[in-house]
């Protein structure tokens, strides 16, 4: 995002004892890190592959939902539903930018998503079977995403921070129109109303694994907290959306599919049941019922636009070489 | 492909009377094409009035590693600030 002298350029440092000391006071003390800034190189590692995977999930996660921009039910549906797929891809392109103040190209990355070396979030590889699955998606998916997003925005790396702060700004929008959305069918007819309940009942589970592992078996969590990468735990997160969104489902008159869901009292939030994390790992290592479609649409998307690209820069060429002749004349 | 495309960086006028500001970078094969996918890219809600693209490379950045030898003198010189002299209040306003 910012001068980029990085990219090509060796930014190993030398990581003695006092530079990485050096480097965790100035975390501690709530400085931001900045491209330029030496940084040891698990920091800058950590941050290419999380900032590239959340790249990647905007980028992906505009498949589900364009699945239904023709079909939307209205003008208005249609309207705002292009206008939300929009924002996701711009989106996936200011993470792109902030990624590549580390030292890393747009071309790496997209060659890594494309090739399954770069991981994305496992919930577009779920099926949007019915209009019903674009509301749960704003309101569930968009919910838990902002849940995860508003945090970072305090991420001691400056640019992912920034990139966060506006990212969090359209998001707002996603949400309220995905519930507006539900609302509109729970309130409908008995076939729309079901049309909802089970759209809730296919993308509850699914959301709740978008927080990522549980604390006790996430492998990268306690260095990111250390680095305030990260300000909040896995299963923080995944306990704040939970006490958020079932009295969102009330209002509906819709039920959560957990039958073990319960109020505590004494924790101040909800206790709820087992979270099928094989199906998780299944879905992430490639067995989701979308993964090989999902790769297979953007391969062809960057394959096909391959000559819009070269063709542009031919172009950008012939003028940059009309206009120096012109000069020397 | 053989080349990669031109890193940009962005700067949006809010509105008249304030100056530019950087707000993000994007990848371009030419000005024109830089301009429109800054307007796409970071004015979709009403965000600027006016666009500058600047190619990346053209950008001259201090050293982050002088940041202490370039800056923190500036700290010392309480001299430069109005707080520095004492006027009495009697004199009011000033």
């Amino acid at each position: 995002m910012y001068s980029q002298g990085l990219i090509g350029a060796d930014g190993a440092t030398e990581e003695t004892p006092e530079f990485l000391a050096r480097f965790q006071a100035r975390i501690d003390a709530e400085e931001k890190i900045e491209p330029n800034d030496a940084m040891p190189e698990g920091y800058r590692r950590t941050l290419v592959r999380q900032i590239g995977q959340h790249a990647h999930s905007e980028i992906v996660g505009m498949l589900p939902e364009g699945n239904w921009i023709t079909r939307a039910p209205s003008l208005k549906r249609k309207a705002a539903l292009l206008a939300k797929v929009q924002d996701e891809g711009g989106h996936g392109l200011y993470l792109y930018a902030a990624a590549e103040t580390l030292g890393v190209s747009r071309e790496q990355m997209t060659e890594e998503l494309l090739s399954g070396k770069a991981k994305y979030s496992s919930i577009f590889n779920y099926p949007t079977l019915s209009w019903a699955d674009i509301g749960v998606i704003g309101w569930l998916v968009d919910g838990a995403a902002i849940m995860n997003q508003i945090p970072l925005c305090r991420c001691s790396y400056g640019p992912y921070a920034r990139a966060m702060i506006r990212i969090c700004k359209e998001e707002s929008f996603h949400q309220r129109q995905g519930y507006e959305i539900v609302m509109t069918l729970a309130r409908g007819t008995p076939a729309q109303k079901e049309m909802a309940q089970d759209a809730l009942n296919r993308w509850w589970w699914p959301s709740l694994m978008m927080f990522g592992p549980s604390d006790a078996d996430s492998q990268h969590s306690d260095q990111s907290m250390r680095w305030k990468i990260k300000r909040f735990t896995n299963d923080e997160l995944r306990q704040k959306f939970i006490d958020a969104t079932v009295p969102q489902a009330e209002f509906l008159g819709l039920s959560v599919p957990d039958p073990e869901l319960r109020w505590n009292e004494a924790k101040g939030g909800y206790d709820h049941g087992p979270i099928d994390w094989d199906e998780f790992w299944r879905v992430v290592k490639g067995g989701g019922q979308m993964n090989v479609d999902r790769i297979r649409d953007r391969k062809k998307a960057w394959d096909e636009g391959a000559w819009v690209r070269e063709a542009a820069l031919a172009h950008a060429e012939k003028r940059a070489a009309r206009k120096a002749a012109l000069a020397a004349e | 492909m053989a080349h990669e495309t031109p890193l940009w960086e962005v700067f949006i006028r809010p509105r008249n009377g304030l100056s530019h500001k950087h707000v993000g970078s994007l990848h371009a094969a030419d000005e024109v094409l830089a301009l429109q996918a800054a307007r796409d890219v970071y004015t979709r809600r009403g965000e600027g009035v006016s666009i500058w693209v600047v190619p990346s490379k053209a950008i001259t950045a201090s050293d982050p590693d002088r940041a202490a030898e370039d800056f923190e003198p500036t700290a010392d010189k309480i001299y430069r600030h109005p707080t520095f002299y004492e006027i009495p209040d009697e004199v009011g306003h000033m």
